[in-house]
């Protein structure tokens, strides 16, 4: 389970200070699938990053699975996102001059797999996104839905139990970002828990529950404040 | 894959910036072991001088100016002889052998020929022996092998390596190689010179010096046959080691006030300054490859660094630790370091091989030896130089990673 107990997040520069998030409540049990949705600068990227072990909160606690996430030492939370956090972002974030194996390869690297292990599950996981044909090339010499697919291939590596994926379809046409939700979908339905930033309505309703940020807060998933907010 | 796959293909992607910055570190490195392996070969070639040369002492009329130790007898100058008598009766120890020459320029059937006289050592040992001098005594402590030239042993041809002959009659002449070779002479052949008949007791191995092209006679008959006096152009004193000929030098100027008088380090003292000077031209080469190379890997290196912020912030999110990412520029640092440190060792060896002869008269070969000072080298600068982009790229806040950069 992921927990956020009265988290607030204050960016400051110079004189200026920023709330980015306010205190904030939120659990988020095993196997969820949560849509957060709201306009530019509400938040919601800001968030992403405190409950991926990548930016520390001002204020307040994140749990996962009872463990206080930035209370650990720096190479701890790495690990963790090594192991149990998988990201998926809305420009994909492929390194250019590596092939899609070596592109998948990279967290399993970073896990100290052996050069054997990585290149078989790369393998698996490119096939189970369907670019068998398209191993072993870079990311230039793919469509933008073959290299989004490469990149949940990625996230898998490490078989992440949670997922959080930045505006995953922000840059899809409607077939291929059809695709990328129902392989969503489909990790979901194998028990990961998802966190979802969207500005997409359409991709928002195919999580289990919606939470709609604005200025900061957690304020409402009612389907009208979505369309206003979205 | 492993880490060295990511830092051999971001390096195949955008090799520019990276061959802009290695090399100066190439240039730096090829001047530094270029100056180094000349600098080596011309030590090596003074010292082998001096080896072959042994613990010999010069005694020069005050005017003359000393360049090379095999012409340093041609001069029109001249000192008397009876300096000979006065050093042999001296008492010095540690001196081997006593070697007057008179040398003067004349024609033999239209020939130019150096005419060198020689007084042999017989002539002056029982000079000593009978007013009971202390020559060809070694001094106390002395270490170095007895070199002593004695009347059983010691063959004529010696004469062009130990500088003294042991006997030598008044009617024999020893003949340099050239000469020998283009007159077609041989030893027991006659010669006739300044209207009277020698016979040829030897002809000297070739040299390469200007004593190839003389003709060796007694100083006597060359004093006779030219008018010159009992004079004499240089005497040659070798000493049994290096310890003894720098104590030699102040007894000598003692006894021989009116003279100069010169070691074989003062002969090739131009050329061990000129490698002096090669030395400190390397130091000032390390010096220029520290601050050119390492400004030029460093910003270089931060500039890379900045290119990349995405792909690190990615990294990191991906579970990249910093100890990670900074091994990554590190690591590609060390390669460059290598290559760069390689390819200077290749291309100042090759500099080295042409310009040694022109630069100081040597020839030079490649000194492996010198690949591992550059790379090493080139590493550590370059390991210098990428260390705070390094540190810089392991404290990027990986939030980046969602931004368009």
């Amino acid at each position: 389970m992921l927990q956020l107990e009265s988290v607030r997040k204050v960016y400051r520069k110079k004189q200026d200070e920023v709330v980015a998030l306010d205190t904030t409540n939120l659990e988020i049990p095993e196997g969820d699938y949560v849509a957060i949705i709201g306009p530019s600068g509400s938040g919601k990227t800001t968030l992403l990053s405190i409950l991926g072990a990548m930016s520390a909160p001002s204020e307040g606690r994140i749990l996962l699975d009872g463990e206080s996430v930035y209370d650990l030492p720096i190479n701890q939370r790495a690990e963790l996102r090594q192991n149990k956090i998988g990201f998926v972002f809305q420009t994909f974030n492929l390194i250019p001059y590596l092939t899609a194996m070596e592109n998948v390869q990279i967290p399993m690297l970073l896990a100290k797999k052996n050069v054997g292990d990585q290149q078989q599950k790369a393998e698996e996981l490119l096939i189970k996104v369907g670019l068998k044909d398209r191993l072993f090339h870079k990311p230039a010499e793919l469509s933008v839905g073959q290299q989004q697919r490469v990149a949940l291939a990625r996230m898998l590596a490490n078989d992440p139990a949670i997922i959080l994926a930045d505006e995953p379809t922000g840059n899809l046409d409607p077939d291929t970002k059809e695709q990328v939700m129902s392989f969503l979908t489909q990790f979901n339905e194998e028990g990961r828990t998802i966190v979802m930033v969207t500005h997409d309505l359409s991709a928002a309703e195919r999580a289990k529950r919606t939470l709609t940020l604005s200025e900061g807060m957690i304020c409402s998933s009612e389907k009208e404040s979505l369309l206003k907010l979205a | 894959m492993l880490m060295r796959t990511i830092i051999w293909k971001e390096l195949r992607e955008r090799p520019t910036a990276m061959i802009a910055s290695l090399l100066a570190i190439i240039l730096s490195v090829t001047a530094l072991v270029a100056i180094r392996n000349v600098t080596i070969f011309s030590e090596k070639e003074v010292a082998g001088k001096l080896d072959k040369l042994g613990a010999n002492v010069l005694i020069l009329p005050k005017g003359v100016t000393l360049q090379d130790y095999y012409s340093a007898d041609m001069h029109s100058e001249t000192i008397p002889e009876e300096h000979v008598a006065e050093l042999a009766l001296s008492g010095l120890t540690g001196v081997e052998a006593i070697s007057p020459k008179l040398c003067v320029p004349t024609s033999i059937d239209g020939r130019n020929v150096i005419l060198t006289g020689i007084l042999p050592q017989a002539d002056i040992q029982k000079l000593a022996a009978w007013q009971g001098g202390m020559l060809f005594k070694k001094h106390e402590g002395c270490k170095a092998k007895i070199n002593v030239v004695d009347a059983k042993g010691d063959a004529p041809e010696a004469l062009a390596e130990r500088r003294a002959l042991q006997n030598l009659n008044e009617n024999e002449v020893i003949l340099g190689a050239d000469y020998a070779a283009m007159n077609g002479l041989a030893p027991g052949d006659t010669l006739k010179l300044l209207g009277e008949q020698f016979s040829v007791l030897t002809t000297l191995p070739e040299s390469g010096t200007v004593d190839d092209g003389r003709v060796f006679a007694h100083l006597h008959t060359v004093q006779r046959l030219t008018k010159s006096g009992e004079v004499v152009n240089i005497i040659e004193v070798v000493g049994c080691c290096e310890d003894v000929a720098n104590g030699l030098v102040s007894d000598m100027q003692t006894i021989l006030p009116d003279t100069k008088i010169v070691t074989i380090a003062n002969v090739v003292e131009t050329q061990v300054s000129i490698n002096r000077m090669m030395t400190n031209l390397s130091y000032l080469f390390l010096a220029i490859l520290v601050a050119v190379g390492g400004a030029s890997m460093a910003s270089a290196s931060f500039a890379n660094v900045i290119e990349r912020r995405r792909e690190i912030g990615t990294l990191m999110a991906l579970g990249a630790t910093p100890r990670f990412v900074t091994q990554l520029f590190l690591a590609k640092a060390i390669l460059l370091g290598f290559a760069g440190g390689i390819a200077g060792y290749i291309v100042g060896s090759i500099l080295a091989m042409f310009l040694g002869p022109y630069f100081a008269d040597v020839s030079v070969l490649p000194i492996p030896s010198l690949a591992f000072v550059a790379s090493g080298i080139a590493i550590l600068v370059t390991l210098v130089a990428s260390y705070f982009p390094a540190r810089q790229a392991s404290n990027l806040d990986p939030c980046i990673c969602f931004k368009e950069v």
